[in-house]
């Protein structure tokens, strides 16, 4: 019982997040000019009034505000999203058709990051002074302080355009492939771009952090000790420096996973990829409001899923941490917003 | 262009040889060739599939493709036979009898019967956005199966343009006839009889027709199979069109992408195929605000623009100078109409004349100007060009944002502005698409593309309701001139141009969809030059 109680306080917290999500969020589209039928009667390219009228009605944009709020905070209770005002599919369904082409570049960009970030990272450290080290400030740091969509773009004109040797947008080609492997692969083509593009931002947080860490870690006892031991410093870098230089890396994966998606929406964007985040951003401009709400929603509960895996990495990392969160001294000080 | 008008009040059929090319211009040379894909790009997003309860150039493009109308357009505003293969006007205009082909089927197997022709008129009657298309229709007669007799309350010749496929889809009473109409899910797995089959639709990535082989014109279409890849950045369909991997981006406007693309070896930009869209840009006056009240201070404004800069320097040559209301390329626009040239020493004159005198700053006003958001050449750039531009005749401009469509269309449809640019479609015939423009019965708050001007004028609203009935196609042309030379006149709006609309192919491509209506049309007769 007494392991449960933290579990039961986390659930109950996470619930009221999440209506805290769904309200605000709520009220600040509201607070937007226009509705979501003076949207689509600007692509119809016009209407009657009368028509206006009974689509408003239709969508129960005529109630009250409290009235709208209160309808959709009891659907969602109830596990219904409601109906995209645009489309006029469930919002349900129209997230779960977007979701995997998110997953799929957030968890790539992730990985890239983390991956190409720890090895630069390890390398700057092993030698501090040298030429490489300064190389890998240089890239990361213009990876990390360019817009995330020039890159993208600078990317499409480098390797669509001049070179062309990736598509420039989209997920698949729309000419379809002849097998599955064919499919796959066409898919993970589509894929470099848009992944390079969102990891490079995160690329130079985790190079920075991973070899500030390993600076501290090569310098400390048992590090010592190892080499006295006469391993090879690979076994020493590998072996004994990387477990602990990792753990910051892990914090910040965590930290992090909310503000991915963020940049997945400019990055959706610009490379038409056909995920949640150009969803979210095309449902602000229409005023779809159940779409964005849904897809903020999912967000969320995504964000707090990520949280407890966080957790549990540390435990996979770091033994001595599966009871209790990281201490704060651990935490680095270093945080990066995709602009 | 009298001779084009007569098609209106013929009352014998025009029976063409179905197997002539109805693409005025595109003169057949060789057989066509069956086969190949045609990928089609665009930036707009469908909500759905049925024409007939959704206007819009992104249903259109699916919805002329999947369903059939009674008549279509050639490139020079005639009509031809499609599903009607004759139509008559009764002498006092108040029925239209359309006769349609034998043997048509919809995609489920099912016959075309005239049963569908009414229960589609009515459907669109009751839920399209253009409530004046089809206002004047009473009732749909059905003597036999293949006879359909729309009868009217008073003559309507903008029937004929009605009918187009971008506004008249053919729906199946048996699959569209059940509940209500705007939540069937048909709209989203669409069944027509047109020429090409709806087969699935990504969203918001794709959607793939493919060939109808029952299609009623025997031998078409040519294609396999049609995607429409749904692009929202057009930086990248640009990109993308010009590295080969789109066949066919209909309606591109941007003046650097006309540009880019007409650069571009193998692609062919053709200024045609939007006529009857008929896309015009123009700055819209709040004619109820002080002092804009006063036409003088319109005009002023109007002679102080110099249109020849707009047209060469911010459109780049793309785009074509529009005089009034009606876009040029239609048998009822005149150019017979005052062109505010540059003049500024007149524009000065007629400020004083309003009694605006400069102050001891030389200012003689101050005002705002909006610009619909994501119109850069046509929008941003020109109200900037306002902003010094009128310096020189003591008009201190200053421009507004608007961070998305829904914000300037809040503040323009609640007359919270001096001027604005604006763009607005003819819609083919004037009576769909223009008198919303005018007519002070269409002044209605909150409406985007009402008569958000406040502009009201007697002989204006006399003038367009006579026009609207007007069966003789010389006078009811006359009636339009007259109108034209009164709200130019009367300088509501200043025109500036006409959305430069292009269609860019690639060269192989044959019978491109070049006539009034473009992509929106169907494009049963394209196809690939395999040579």
């Amino acid at each position: 019982m007494k392991r449960l109680l933290p579990l039961f306080s986390r659930l109950a917290s996470t619930l009221g997040l999440l209506l805290a999500v769904v309200v605000l969020n709520f009220l600040l589209i509201q607070m937007a000019p226009g509705d979501p039928v003076s949207v689509i009667v600007g692509e119809m390219g016009g209407a009657s009034e009368e028509l206006i009228a009974r689509m408003r009605a239709e969508y129960g944009l005529d109630q009250p505000l409290h009235v709208q709020l209160g309808v959709y905070v009891w659907k969602i209770l109830h596990g219904d999203f409601g109906f995209s005002y645009y489309f006029k599919e469930p919002v349900l369904s129209l997230i779960l058709q977007r979701l995997p082409a998110t997953i799929l570049l957030v968890v790539t960009a992730l990985a890239v990051a983390v991956l190409v970030g720890t090895l630069l990272g390890i390398f700057s450290a092993r030698r501090p002074r040298g030429p490489l080290n300064y190389l890998v400030t240089l890239v990361s740091l213009a990876g990390y302080s360019a817009p995330v969509f020039w890159t993208g773009l600078m990317l499409v004109i480098l390797f669509s355009s001049i070179l062309p040797l990736f598509p420039v947008s989209g997920m698949a080609d729309v000419r379809g492939a002849e097998t599955f492997l064919g499919g796959v692969a066409d898919v993970a083509h589509h894929l470099v771009l848009p992944a390079v593009t969102l990891a490079s931002i995160y690329i130079a947080i985790y190079s920075r952090l991973s070899r500030a860490t390993m600076l501290d870690v090569l310098g400390a006892d048992y590090i010592r000790t190892a080499r006295a031991k006469g391993l090879s410093e690979r076994r020493v870098v590998y072996g004994h420096a990387l477990r602990n230089a990792l753990i910051p890396v892990v914090t910040m994966v965590g930290l992090q996973f909310g503000q991915l998606f963020a940049g997945a929406v400019l990055v959706e964007t610009v490379f038409n990829w056909p995920g949640l985040g150009r969803l979210a951003f095309e449902s602000i401009l229409r005023r779809d409001y159940p779409t964005l709400l849904g897809i903020l929603f999912f967000s969320a509960i995504l964000v707090v899923v990520a949280n407890i895996l966080t957790d549990i990495a540390y435990g996979l990392v770091d033994p001595r941490i599966r009871t209790r969160k990281p201490a704060a001294a651990r935490k680095p000080k270093v945080t990066g917003a995709p602009r | 262009m009298l001779n084009r008008l007569k098609q209106f009040t013929l009352a014998a059929a025009v029976a063409l040889a179905l197997g002539a090319t109805a693409l005025g211009g595109a003169g057949a040379k060789a057989a066509p060739e069956d086969g190949g894909t045609l990928v089609v790009g665009t930036t707009q997003v469908p909500r759905h599939f049925n024409g007939a309860i959704q206007s819009g150039q992104a249903t259109a493009l699916a919805s002329t493709q999947i369903f059939a109308s009674p008549l279509r357009y050639d490139a020079n505003w005639n009509p031809q036979p499609y599903l009607a293969k004759s139509w008559e006007v009764a002498a006092d205009g108040l029925s239209v009898t359309l006769h349609l082909v034998e043997g048509a089927t919809f995609h489920d197997g099912q016959p075309i019967t005239s049963e569908d022709v009414k229960f589609s008129i009515m459907t669109i009657k009751k839920n399209h956005p253009f409530t004046t298309m089809l206002a004047p229709v009473t009732d749909v007669e059905t003597p036999d199966p293949q006879t359909a007799v729309i009868k009217l309350a008073h003559p309507h010749p903008a029937l004929l343009l009605a009918m187009s496929p971008a506004l008249m889809p053919i729906l199946p009473e048996h699959v569209y006839g059940q509940g209500d109409i705007q939540s069937n899910p048909a709209n989203l797995k669409p069944v027509g009889s047109g020429p090409f089959v709806f087969e699935e639709y990504k969203q918001g990535e794709y959607y793939k027709l493919k060939k109808n082989p029952n299609f009623f014109i025997k031998g078409r279409p040519y294609l396999d199979e049609v995607i429409v890849q749904i692009i929202g950045d057009p930086t990248s369909m640009v990109l993308s069109m010009r590295r080969g991997d789109l066949d066919l981006v209909p309606y591109v406007s941007a003046v650097r992408d006309i540009q880019m693309l007409q650069k571009t070896e193998g692609l062919t930009v053709s200024d045609k195929g939007s006529d009857g869209f008929g896309a015009l840009n123009w700055l819209a006056f709040n004619t109820k605000k002080p002092p804009f009240d006063n036409p003088d201070v319109r005009r002023a404004i109007g002679y102080a623009i110099d249109k020849k800069f707009i047209l060469d320097r911010l459109l780049g040559g793309v785009a074509q100078r529009a005089y009034g209301p009606i876009v040029p390329s239609s048998p009822l626009a005149t150019d017979q109409v005052e062109h505010y040239d540059l003049d500024l020493a007149k524009a000065k004159e007629l400020l004083d004349k309003a009694g605006l005198k400069p102050g001891a700053d030389g200012v003689r006003l101050k005002m705002t100007a909006d610009y619909i958001p994501g119109f850069t050449d046509q929008g941003r750039n020109i109200v900037e060009y306002l902003r010094t531009q009128l310096r020189q005749v003591g008009i201190e401009v200053e421009v507004r944002n608007s961070p998305d469509f829904p914000t300037w269309a809040q503040r323009i449809s609640n007359y919270d502005f001096d001027v604005t640019e604006d763009n607005v479609y003819n819609w083919g015939d004037p009576v769909i698409g223009v008198n919303r423009t005018y007519v002070s019965s269409n002044i209605r708050k909150g409406v985007i593309w009402s008569n958000t001007q406040q502009y009201s004028n007697p002989d204006v609203d006399r003038i367009l309701e006579q026009a609207g009935q007007e069966m003789d196609p010389a006078k009811r042309a006359a009636l339009y001139a007259e109108f034209q030379k009164i709200v130019v006149d009367d300088a509501p709006i200043l025109y500036l141009n006409v959305t430069p609309f292009n269609t860019v192919y690639k060269s192989n491509l044959k019978n491109p969809p070049l006539t009034i209506w473009g992509a929106a049309s169907p494009m049963d007769e394209v196809y690939w030059d395999k040579k």
